[in-house]
């Protein structure tokens, strides 16, 4: 088979339909990444036009261009908008557009479930834009903090939208989470071990493994609020036993790991471009994987510094305040690699190097800034003030936007195809980088002098005057730079002259395509010897295209991938990926009808909806599989593998592990929350608690008991009938035991403890129903002959869920009625 | 808002009291150090484009020392710096110190006089300049934040709790106070006044007189 046939074939095999229908059915890694980009770009729009109007209001004193009432919402929905709307669906595009292409692949692990996450971040956002639209828009920040929040200070439908709308793009991130994660550790070229991936691989990945520990935490806090507010569970009510502070160590858990969730994908770009335009590789590349750990790691240690001023013990602002400088040292560890990478190499200064220059100049202010209120006596004078404003644009902007346009620039040749044409860039570039100063700088200074975020004028007089409107003006020049880069993209992809392959004579193996690059990626997947393929070998594009790799030889309808061994790389099975399919949307949209339920106070809609997407669901993974076993399978190079379905660590597995870990993670932060109630919020005792209930352990403990080894039975195929049947009855025993737990709760409403313990048996329950779900559905995937010996991947998932489902019952219990017997 | 005030009044970098003082030192303090800072890592920046590429590595020089140690001597200075000055604000129950107490809510303040038959004032607190003082912060309804910029940091006013803020005005006259937690629709405007008086005045204000 010659290379344009192969070309050919390929193209049939792993195209997108064509047409209209081609966005809601596609799964392929390269579209959803575009149109993930895209919308990000489009909400960045959204969210500039929403901070062009607060620096239009704040440009003079007692400006009269908005009532309070509506400058409230415009500011809460800048925050949001930029947050969760533009800089995490950002990350999820580049990493979803570019990862498979950087570690040799040809697509990543759920092709379909990128899908659903792009739609759920789609709708979601849709509806946090309509209520813009019709002024009913969050206003209570974009930290939300109750009772302001609550029912008490909002009564309307404003912190509905919030609640409901962000938790369903939480869905978008945590799907694009699990999937980045299972693809950088399973699904990457033979040959490419740990320590040979592309800088960029290892920042997706701790800024994955963030996204599945940090986002729980807001989670969980959006859903005890909209309890809360919906049907009155009190947990935030200091004199029925709730907090307020719950609410912002629920909300800061998740805030702080947010930051360095957006940074880290920023400096994995730098680490990944800085190299190329020196001109040589990455100086102390095992430190820098290093550094970035450590910031994932010491991000979670430094939520309480967003709360110096509520009155935390002594000891504790201490400890806090170690932490958040302690931060600074792996950032200042990857500052260096970078400059000492720059002194090693030959450094050229083309778009993307401009924009790394303005990212340093920057962000080495909002990095010292960032220390200065890491110390707790200034953080009490600098706390709520425009310096803080400051602090954060300089952090994010110069931390995420900045690198963001050099990514923009260094990789628009690889998207499009196409030289640069119009040289609009330079120009926007100064605008851009010196409206932001001019932006910024100075709101430091005017929140020393004592202006106070978040209000909507000041007196004349108050000495804030010329830097406010300096601030303004340099904004809306900001703005016009924006402006120029959207339209020197768009005169680049549409009427530039294409350009060659590797115009930066780059290392990593997205250069090694065809540009744009074809549906497949890779006609072959290329064995890895070292971290710089292109360098070591700069014709490896050509061999890749001659089939001399990997999977060369396309059979049937087949879009088959390999999955490797985590640490050293060697191929350990074949995938075959789904195809093109409207699932995806339909059942993001069926999800959305769940969210829509709660927020129009349409109770009847939610069960509904989870039961149509529970049977989506089923749908989705019943499609997949063998009635037969298929055996070892041939994938070129005189090579054999058998499917990954047909032995042990399957993605699919992979992918429930680390679902798993992000759902423990909730379940720890609810019962973090539990205790912190307990034995910190006034309110507590609470009138009564639990009784001891002798028989729920026995049920418990049986439920539990019955499960796990019977599911062991069943994947041992020593009688998995049996195995299966005893293990639905254990689930059985652990779902009554769960209503019995909820039903015995006293009244949830009454005291936040009673609330606790319903969500907590709610959880139990909901899990329970889950394991029995999943192992009814083993049992008619084996009698319809989808499992045997060898295809027993779904029994060893269920196994993992069964498993979860025992330890949270048993937890569960313990916890609630721990109270009772400690009294 | 009924006062306007002179360029000033807000100003944390105009203290008129001890404790808003060290913050301002600090605050000048780290403004220099991180200058210092800043145009380091500029000037490094700058020469990596000005010298063509030696390709040595001195790994060792970069990541150990400018990347590790050089952070960590600076922070550990800072950080004893910080936690000194924080503990000499932080503690509370001194008995020379006048009590008061705070109850915010939106959009206003109630200021007590606990131990004295001195009738609650609202929006206006009143202490003895000249002395320490410890103030009670709480709220009925949602959060706000107790901020007087020229005499200390904010804390906030939480409902449940009781925070403790120690202040104290060196000499007589009027500072501005804020809300300085966003509270709502009329979040601007919620500020008092904070008078420290002599003395006799504040003897004279005990007594139910208000000087």
């Amino acid at each position: 088979m010659n290379a344009l046939r192969r070309h050919r074939e390929l193209s049939r095999i792993w195209a997108s339909d064509r047409g209209w229908r081609r966005p809601f059915t596609t799964v392929n890694h390269s579209d959803l990444g575009r149109m993930f980009m895209l919308a990000a770009f489009f909400f960045f729009g959204v969210g500039g036009i929403l901070a062009m109007m607060i620096r239009a209001q704040l440009a003079t004193p007692h400006s009269a261009f908005m009532e309070a009432e509506v400058y409230n919402q415009i500011f809460t929905m800048h925050g949001t908008v930029m947050m969760f709307l533009f800089a995490i669906p950002l990350f999820e595009g580049l990493a979803v557009y570019l990862l498979p292409k950087m570690l040799g692949t040809r697509d990543l692990a759920f092709p379909r479930l990128t899908a659903y996450g792009f739609w759920c971040y789609v709708f979601g956002g849709t509806m946090l834009l309509l209520s813009l639209l019709a002024g009913v828009a969050p206003d209570g920040g974009w930290f939300m903090y109750p009772p302001l929040s609550s029912t008490l200070g909002s009564p309307g439908i404003n912190p509905d939208f919030w609640l409901l709308g962000i938790t369903f793009v939480e869905i978008s991130a945590m799907a694009a989470a699990v999937e980045l994660t299972v693809s950088i550790l399973k699904i990457r070229a033979p040959g490419m071990s740990l320590d040979r991936m592309p800088i960029f691989a290892w920042y997706a990945l701790v800024t994955s493994l963030m996204i599945l520990t940090g986002f729980p935490p807001l989670i969980l806090g959006s859903i005890l609020l909209e309890l809360e507010r919906a049907f009155g569970l009190p947990f935030f009510q200091a004199d029925l036993g709730g907090d307020s502070l719950l609410w912002q160590h629920l909300f800061w858990l998740f805030g702080h790991p947010e930051v360095y969730i957006i940074f880290l994908p920023a400096a994995g770009v730098i680490s990944t471009i800085l190299p190329v335009m020196a001109r040589t590789p990455l100086l102390g590349y095992s430190w820098v994987v290093a550094g970035a750990v450590a910031l994932g790691f010491l991000s979670f240690g430094l939520w309480v510094h967003h709360m110096f001023t509520t009155g935390i013990p002594h000891l504790g602002l201490a400890l806090f305040s170690a932490a958040s400088t302690l931060v600074a040292v792996p950032t200042a560890i990857q500052v260096f690699a970078w400059i000492g990478t720059l002194w090693k190499g030959r450094p050229e200064m083309h778009m993307p190097m401009l924009w790394i220059v303005a990212f340093f100049a920057t962000f080495v202010i909002g990095g010292l800034t960032g220390v200065m209120v890491a110390i707790v006596p200034f953080n009490w004078q600098a706390h709520d003030t425009t310096f803080i404003v400051a602090h954060l644009h300089y952090v994010l902007v110069g931390g995420f936007v900045f690198p963001m346009l050099a990514a923009l620039y260094y990789w628009l040749p690889q998207v499009g195809g196409r030289k640069r044409f119009f040289k609009l860039g330079k120009t926007a570039f100064w605008l851009i980088f010196l409206g932001f100063h001019g932006t910024f700088l100075l709101l430091h200074w005017s929140g020393l002098m004592g202006q106070r975020r978040r209000i909507p004028t000041y007196d004349a007089g108050s000495g804030w005057e010329l830097i406010n409107l300096a601030s303004s003006i340099s904004a809306f020049v900001m703005a016009i730079g924006f402006a120029l880069v959207v339209i020197d993209i768009a005169t680049n992809l549409l009427v530039s002259v294409r350009g060659s392959r590797n115009p930066w004579g780059a290392a990593s193996l997205e250069w090694a395509m065809p540009t744009p690059p074809p549906s497949y990626n890779f006609a072959s997947l290329p064995l890895i010897h070292g971290r710089d393929p292109l360098w070591s070998d700069p014709k490896i594009g050509v061999a890749i295209a001659k089939g001399e790799g990997f999977l060369g030889a396309p059979r049937g309808n087949q879009r088959e991938i390999l999955t490797v061994s985590t640490a050293r790389g060697t191929p350990e099975a074949m995938v075959i990926l789904p195809g093109n399919t409207a699932l995806p949307v339909v059942m993001s949209a069926v999800t959305g009808l769940f969210f829509a339920g709660f927020l129009f106070k349409l109770y009847w809609l939610p069960p509904i909806a989870v039961v149509l997407v529970a049977a989506l669901a089923l749908k989705w993974a019943w499609s997949l599989g063998h009635r037969a076993d298929q055996g070892p399978q041939p994938v070129g190079r005189d090579t054999t593998l058998p499917l990954a379905a047909e032995r042990p660590g399957a993605p699919a597995w992979w992918g429930s592990v680390f679902l798993l870990l992000a759902n423990a993670t909730l379940f720890g932060s609810l019962l973090f929350g539990y205790a912190f109630l307990w034995t910190i919020a006034p309110g507590w005792p609470p009138p009564r608690y639990l009784d001891w209930m002798p028989l729920l352990p026995l049920l418990v403990l049986a439920g539990a008991g019955l499960a796990s080894p019977a599911i062991r039975l069943a994947e041992r195929r020593a009688a998995p009938h049996v195995g299966l049947g005893v293990a639905a009855v254990g689930q059985m025993l652990l779902l009554a035991s769960a209503l019995w737990l909820l039903a015995a709760a006293p009244d949830p409403t009454g005291h936040a403890y009673g609330a606790t313990v319903a969500v907590i048996a709610g959880y139990a329950a909901l899990h329970a129903a889950l394991a029995l779900l999943l192992t009814g559905y083993c049992l008619a995937r084996l009698r319809s002959g989808f499992v045997s010996q060898a295809r027993c991947t779904e029994i060893r998932i269920a196994r993992l869920w069964i498993d979860y489902a025992g330890f949270v019952g048993i937890v569960a219990m313990a916890a609630c009625l721990a109270p009772g017997l400690l009294q | 808002m009924l006062l306007v005030g002179c360029a000033e009044d807000l100003s944390t970098l105009h203290p008129a009291g001890p404790v808003a003082a060290a913050v301002a030192d600090l605050w000048w303090g780290m403004l220099v150090g991180g200058t210092i800072i800043f145009v380091f890592v500029m000037a490094l920046l700058a020469a990596a484009f000005r010298r063509g590429g030696h390709g040595r590595d001195g790994e060792r020089v970069w990541l150990a020392g400018l990347g590790l140690a050089f952070p960590l001597t600076v922070l550990a200075a800072l950080l004893v710096w910080g936690l000194m000055l924080g503990e000499r604000f932080l503690v509370a129950g001194k008995p020379e110190a006048t009590r008061v107490q705070a109850e915010a809510r939106q959009w206003a303040w109630t200021f007590r006089y606990p131990g004295t038959d001195r009738a609650p004032t609202e929006d206006v607190l009143f202490i003895p300049a000249g002395q320490p003082v410890e103030i009670e912060i709480t709220s009925v309804d949602v959060i706000h934040s107790f901020w007087v910029p020229r005499l200390a940091g904010k804390l906030d006013a939480i409902p449940g709790r009781t925070n403790i803020l120690g202040l104290q005005a060196d000499s007589a006259g009027e500072y501005r106070g804020l809300g300085a937690e966003f509270s709502g629709i009329g979040y601007l405007g919620h500020s008092f006044t904070l008078r420290a008086l002599d003395p006799a005045d504040w003897t004279t204000f005990l007594a139910g007189d208000t000087p």
